[in-house]
């Protein structure tokens, strides 16, 4: 080879064209802050439904991820997805593409090692770290409350 | 790096008798979806599930290539096949209704090009009358296998290739009708340190470079001897980066340069990014289109060259690199 692995890195880097932040930043913007502004919508209508803000908020959460799941199912939230990114990732309708989609994927391995086992596939980190970190904080909580005064 | 020259082999006695290609839905709506035999409009090709798609996929192509050359199973000495999944899946389950003694490869994308140069090689040697080569890849049993589950909502970036839903089947013998095989060169597996899993063209440039240097220097050949130097799947990156390397030669190949992966769709009409891959990619594009312009007489010599990014989803993962190869064969129609 004519070329050192490090100036074939930086060759690589040089040709490689950028993600279009220009177009990506508000497309995500604009599809999250939508899923977002939906969420505040059902919240308010179940609430003047005469919910209290507590049910309001849980039936809002499933309203979303029930509709992530739909979309999801009908092959249309990941076609939406090339386009908003961020924006369909982070919500709480992103976390359920993320179970729905492999579930989907790995039925034909059969409903125990396939979906069952395969579901969590890409949610699952999230799932442990997200439970560590929160007994983590609630051991310091703890410690705070009783020797902190 | 790159102490070992390898040999080029010269073949006097290998003709590709017939050949064939059955694409997906994406294919056969792209620049050259009329050129291929089949264009199978249902993702899972009337089965189950993807993995049975892309065998039925090998099987159909090498029916139709056998159809054209007058042979049957019976007929037929020995195969050589190979695809991207996981215990080479698509071949072993799309051949094995045919009972003709087989052989798997595994080169990733450069398969087609492994295949076609064992086949011209067996043939030349006498060792068979006739051997196919045969190669598939389909974008979902692919992207499920490497990447992420196909309606999981993850961004692709736009170095990031489609993996072609497409097989290619190729019957090789001595008859001495075009297209021959004249030569072939075995590339050499080339680390360029690349780990990005959606920059494979950048991470198999390298090695169509040393396999294209290699091949024309024991040819004593310079890319203006040549109609074309056909590239596997570089895709836009790695054509960019493969012209900066022959450039550091004062080699210019850009005129005589042709990569399948950016062939195969339309990239402004359909959302492929950096152009298409996989081992039917230049498979499908050889059986399809460019074997018959060498039949025809049109293209008189041709330079093929498969390229393959020899990616572990698991040593990525433990912070390796993804290595590249690249095969050459060099067709001709005298």
């Amino acid at each position: 080879m004519n070329i050192s692995n490090q100036e074939y890195g930086e060759l690589a880097k040089k040709l490689s064209p950028p993600s279009a932040m220009y177009k990506t930043i508000p497309l995500a913007f604009v599809i999250g802050g939508g899923i977002c502004t939906l969420g505040e919508l059902l919240l308010n209508v179940y609430q003047m439904l005469g919910l209290d803000m507590e049910k309001s908020g849980m039936l809002t959460s499933m309203t979303l991820i029930f509709l992530s799941a739909l979309f999801t199912g009908l092959k249309l939230y990941d076609r939406i997805a090339q386009h908003a990114g961020a924006g369909t990732l982070v919500p709480i309708t992103g976390f359920a593409n993320s179970v729905v989609s492999p579930a989907l994927d790995f039925k034909s391995e059969g409903f125990v090692l396939g979906l069952g086992a395969k579901m969590f596939v890409i949610a699952g980190p999230v799932i442990v770290y997200g439970i560590s970190a929160s007994i983590i904080y609630g051991v310091i909580y703890y410690c705070m409350t009783t020797f902190g005064g | 790096m790159g102490m070992c020259e390898g040999k080029t082999f010269k073949f006097s006695n290998a003709t590709i008798t017939s050949f064939a290609a059955v694409v997906g839905k994406v294919e056969g709506e792209g620049p050259y979806g009329s050129e291929f035999d089949e264009v199978i409009e249902d993702n899972k090709g009337g089965t189950d599930t993807w993995e049975q798609a892309e065998a039925g996929l090998q099987k159909k192509s090498l029916q139709y290539a056998m159809d054209k050359a007058e042979l049957n199973p019976e007929k037929m000495d020995l195969v050589f096949a190979g695809d991207l999944l996981n215990q080479c899946t698509g071949s072993s389950y799309g051949l094995k209704d045919y009972y003709i003694p087989f052989l798997g490869l595994y080169g990733a994308c450069s398969t087609f090009a492994e295949s076609l140069l064992m086949a011209a090689s067996m043939v030349n040697a006498g060792y068979v009358e006739n051997c196919a080569a045969v190669t598939s890849s389909h974008f979902s049993s692919a992207e499920r296998q490497f990447r992420f589950p196909l309606n999981y909502g993850g961004v692709r970036t736009p170095t990031a290739q489609w993996t072609a839903t497409a097989s290619g089947a190729a019957i090789v013998d001595a008859s001495q009708k075009a297209p021959f095989i004249r030569a072939a060169t075995v590339g050499k597996i080339q680390d360029m340190g690349i780990t990005d899993l959606n920059n494979m063209g950048a991470a198999m440039a390298g090695a169509a470079y040393d396999t294209i240097t290699r091949h024309m220097k024991h040819m004593g050949t310079h890319p203006e001897n040549y109609d074309l130097i056909i590239t596997g799947d570089l895709g836009q990156v790695g054509s960019d980066m493969m012209y900066e390397l022959f450039k550091r030669d004062g080699v210019s190949v850009e005129g005589k340069h042709k990569d399948c992966g950016l062939m195969i769709y339309d990239r402004d009409r359909q959302d492929v990014h950096a152009g298409g891959s996989g081992c039917g990619c230049s498979a499908s594009m050889m059986c399809g289109y460019f074997l018959k312009k060498v039949r025809r007489g049109e293209l008189k010599r041709i330079l093929y060259t498969a390229t393959g990014a020899l990616m572990s989803p698991t040593m990525v993962q433990q912070g390796g690199s993804i290595p590249g190869i690249a095969h050459a064969v060099e067709i001709t129609s005298e």
